[in-house]
């Protein structure tokens, strides 16, 4: 595939050669936190691929094209970091996911809105926030984080 | 201590959720390939094209996830974040916000222990804006599925938004006076 992650996958082989030269211990404590992570994450991403599979064979792009397309307008924008306020799902399955979309006719700044939400606001960890901020700073912050997504998709959409 | 406590019986419990995800999506592609066999082909190839391209990219930033996390302690977070103010503040609190070191919800006690260090607001904004939202490992997979333009532009917008934001918060809470930081006291 691309020359690009061919040049990746050699540089953190690299990094984690430096990592056991510099601590065998630390380096093994590394690849146990990389497994862990990825035996947690392994579901999202199963389940990710599979979604965009039954997507192909289901939903036509016409009707990407019209309900996720340039036509939705700012109503499809709003609709989608609705979507990705409320739904927790780990940020980097979100990119194939949106990559798929888009490639099927969805808009650019209707997938960077349901990223730019996804990752910013996090529904289920309010409670935790007005824990530790209080219940001003918590609303404040994830209003104020809503706005920004929209913005950010907005920018991101014109300008691509 | 309690802190590790939690997370081992959480990451049991996480990885059974995991089996039982996988093996709940396996049965349901199954079982739509099953009861569409005409739709088979298209269904299995767009999979097995995305299955390929998430391979690739996976191991390499399951290992970064794993080195950043044994090379960069939280001590470090405490030690940079807080320190600076303005500007340059907010830069220092996005790069190391970005750095990989788990879910937003390990990011408030960490960030809220900073405020009572006497981190300034803004800065304690951007971090956790920077944490949420640019992390170096997922901005592999968003570089490889999305683009090198998409990847720029999303994150050059989200650092002037998350630092704006912030200043703005910073604003209207500084101005109100209230203890809005109950944990402070």
């Amino acid at each position: 595939m691309a020359i690009d992650f061919l040049i990746l996958n050699v540089l953190v082989l690299l990094a984690l050669a430096i990592s056991f030269f510099k601590s065998k211990e630390k380096s093994k404590m590394a690849l146990k936190i990389a497994f862990k992570s990825l035996i947690n994450t392994a579901p999202y991403i199963i389940i990710t691929i599979v979604i965009i599979g039954i997507m192909q064979g289901f939903i036509p792009n016409t009707l990407i094209t019209e309900y996720l397309g340039e036509k939705s307008g700012i109503s499809g924008v709003l609709l989608a970091s609705l979507i990705g306020a409320i739904l927790h799902i780990p940020a980097f399955i979100s990119f194939p996911l949106v990559a798929s979309l888009i490639e099927r006719g969805a808009s650019v700044m209707i997938g960077a809105a349901f990223i730019t939400s996804l990752t910013m606001i996090g529904f289920t960890s309010l409670p935790l926030e007005i824990k530790e901020f209080g219940i001003k700073f918590t609303v404040l912050r994830n209003i104020s984080s809503f706005i920004a997504a929209i913005l950010i998709a907005i920018a991101v959409g014109v300008l691509l | 201590m309690k802190e590790n406590k939690i997370k081992k019986g959480d990451y049991k419990s996480k990885t059974m959720k995991s089996y039982a995800g996988i093996i709940l999506s396996a049965l349901i592609f199954l079982g739509i390939i099953l009861l569409f066999p005409e739709r088979k082909d298209v269904i299995i190839s767009e999979s097995k094209k995305y299955f390929i391209e998430m391979l690739l990219i996976i191991p390499p930033v399951m290992i970064s996830i794993g080195l950043f996390s044994v090379w960069v302690s939280k001590d470090l977070i405490s030690k940079y974040l807080g320190k600076e103010s303005g500007i340059k503040g907010a830069f220092i609190s996005i790069i190391v916000g970005s750095l990989p070191m788990g879910p937003l919800y390990i990011a408030f006690p960490i960030a809220s222990s900073l405020v009572k260090k006497g981190a300034s607001l803004l800065n304690i904004i951007v971090f956790l804006g920077a944490w949420a939202c640019l992390k170096i490992p997922q901005g592999l997979v968003e570089l490889k599925f999305l683009g090198l333009k998409f990847m720029i532009l999303r994150w050059s917008f989200s650092i002037i938004l998350i630092i704006l934001m912030g200043y703005i918060i910073e604003k209207i809470i500084e101005v109100k006076k209230i203890d809005i930081i109950p944990s402070i006291k």
